[in-house]
């Protein structure tokens, strides 16, 4: 019998320090550019130490403040919740209908959707980049570089991200509840807006968290379709890496300030996030 | 009659944005990748130049190794992250005490924007700086991406591993949780061991599943940039110029747009073929399954 709860407590503990080593590999990159963000010029030509007991803000406050990355915070910020507010709107009524009603080739339309998120992106910016650029102008004004460009063309992602993820969820809810609002003469949209939206509203949720992370994560199609005025964080990121020299310090505050709001979500509603991460790709 | 109007009534607005930014692109690209525009040759216009775009890129060195190369770093990276995965997924099914807080840090790196993916990799390995460069160098090992083909080679397929082993971890998992528990008990109750029960019930089962995560991870390996680009930027020479990087920076800024649009549509025309495959094969498996 002791031999037996003997084994049991090896295993546990086996399986601890497996997950102990694991979450330090997977954590320390992210330390480690925290303590290059906090360190000054002179300090990080030193031999590389693994704890610091200083905090040089100096790598925050000058490429926010000072330089142009505080604009580049703010458009990050505009097209991320833009971008998922449009995707929103669109993702719950067309899941709506998907899920509702039988059009003639919606199988079709699902496959077509799904297809865009395979898409490369690399791909893709040929085409954008001389539609913004040069075939769509209207006068003087283009969309190349403006917010609501990049709003647009990150729907090609995330717009079938999110109609994928909540195609499960509304088709859980059961059409009773439908025919009964709609006998007492709700219109399709007071029935969406008034029970899908709340009964639904956990999973919108998930889905718009993750849509904005996916928005501000975005590099390539910010980097090709935008020059100076809707240039976002991450492509200022790479603004850093010059012929003449890298500012390390200050490339390492800039990338925390971008990973910061993933981790701040991912660590509030850990749970669903990770469910929604596999892109629904379990689904019964 | 009237519903199939309010169907479509709904569906209208994504219908019209994924038109504009899927399909537009997609047509005008094909038509671009017919003609010859250059946009610093002489006239700057477009001619019709009819598959001449499609004949230089069957026979461009450059172009096929990138290919070459990133078909190379898919598979030793994707192979490794599945059986890897799977692994790991096993080990989170067993329920001991703070599992779900080891699970959220395992899923950290999905979340970090694959830009920010590679700074923290240059960070690590810039020579003499970084921890990894500074200790290997202590035991004596040269080690500098900048100047190793072969380190800045697997130095990318590592940091495509940490990177994306999560989200394989996170799929298998999910399919793990949803299989039904009976199978299980009763191979328990005919003394199969752990092995035998992975082998003749949880792999067969997890075959959907195992390929959709191989099938998106293979996509996304293969269409890979950001994090390359930030970490080596293509280099040294052209070690670890996948093919997403090299039609970004080195054909992109050439301004040859019919050549250009060739590329992209062979690249979106492997994509199709890859997505297809996908789709058959998980719902033939579904069948096979018998769910």
């Amino acid at each position: 019998m002791s031999s037996s709860i003997s084994k049991k407590t090896y295993k546990s503990i086996l399986i601890y320090v497996v997950w102990i080593i694991l979450s330090l590999i997977t954590f320390f990159p992210i330390y480690w550019m925290f303590l290059i963000s906090v360190r000054t010029r002179v300090e990080l030509f030193d031999a590389p130490k693994l704890y610091q007991t200083t905090f040089y803000a100096m790598n925050y406050i000058r490429p926010l403040f000072i330089d142009i990355y505080g604009k580049y915070l703010y458009n990050s910020l505009i097209v991320a919740t833009g971008n998922t507010v449009l995707v929103l709107i669109c993702s719950v009524l067309a899941t709506y209908a998907l899920s509702r009603y039988r059009v003639k080739g919606d199988q079709n339309i699902f496959f077509w959707t799904i297809t865009n998120r395979m898409a490369p992106p690399a791909a893709f910016m040929f085409p954008l980049f001389l539609l913004f650029s040069r075939v769509i102008v209207v006068g003087e004004s283009r969309i190349f570089d403006t917010h609501i460009g990049l709003i647009l063309v990150y729907c090609l992602f995330n717009l079938p991200f999110a109609i994928w993820l909540l195609k499960g969820i509304v088709d859980g809810i059961p059409t009773v509840i439908d025919d009964a609002a709609r006998v007492d003469g709700a219109s399709t949209l007071q029935i969406i807006w008034k029970l899908i939206v709340p009964l639904a509203a956990p999973g919108i949720a998930i889905t718009a968290l993750l849509s904005w992370i996916f928005a501000w994560n975005e590099y390539l199609f910010a980097a090709t379709l935008t020059s100076v005025r809707a240039r976002t964080i991450t492509t200022g990121l790479t603004e850093f890496v010059t012929v003449v020299g890298t500012n390390w310090g200050e490339m390492a505050a800039i990338a925390i300030v971008c990973i910061l709001p993933a981790l701040i979500f991912l660590f509030l509603v850990q749970k669903y996030i990770v469910a929604g991460l596999t892109f629904g790709a379990v689904r019964e | 009659m009237n519903s199939s109007r309010t169907a479509w009534a709904l569906l209208a607005p994504t219908l019209i944005i994924l038109a504009f930014v899927g399909l537009l692109p997609f047509f005008y690209v094909l038509y671009v990748s017919f003609f010859d525009w250059n946009i610093f040759s002489k006239t700057g216009v477009m001619s019709w130049a009819g598959a001449e775009n499609f004949r230089r890129l069957v026979f461009d060195a450059d172009f096929l190794a990138a290919l070459k190369r990133g078909i190379g770093f898919t598979c030793i990276a994707v192979s490794i992250e599945m059986v890897l995965g799977l692994t790991l997924a096993q080990l989170l099914m067993i329920r001991f005490k703070g599992r779900s807080i080891f699970r959220a840090l395992h899923a950290l790196p999905l979340t970090v924007a694959p830009i920010a993916v590679g700074a923290t990799w240059r960070l690590m390995t810039i020579p003499g700086m970084g921890p990894v460069s500074y200790f290997l160098q202590q035991l004596g090992i040269d080690y500098n991406i900048g100047r190793s083909a072969s380190q800045a080679f697997f130095t990318t397929v590592l940091m495509d591993i940490w990177h994306w082993t999560p989200f394989v971890t996170l799929t298998f998992l999910a399919g793990l949780s949803a299989l039904p528990r009976a199978p299980f008990e009763s191979a328990m109750v005919d003394g199969a061991n752990r092995w035998q029960i992975f082998r003749h019930i949880s792999l067969p089962m997890l075959r959907p599943v195992i390929l959709t995560a191989l099938f998106l991870r293979i996509m996304d390996a293969l269409r890979i940039v950001d994090e390359v680009w930030m970490l080596t930027g293509g280099g040294p020479g052209t070690s670890t110029r996948y093919v997403g990087i090299h039609l970004w920076r080195i054909v992109f800024p050439k301004t040859d747009y019919g050549y250009g649009s060739a590329m992209s549509v062979l690249l979106l025309y492997f994509t199709i073929v890859l997505c297809w495959l996908l789709i058959t094969a998980i719902t033939q498996s579904r069948k096979g399954a018998g769910t």
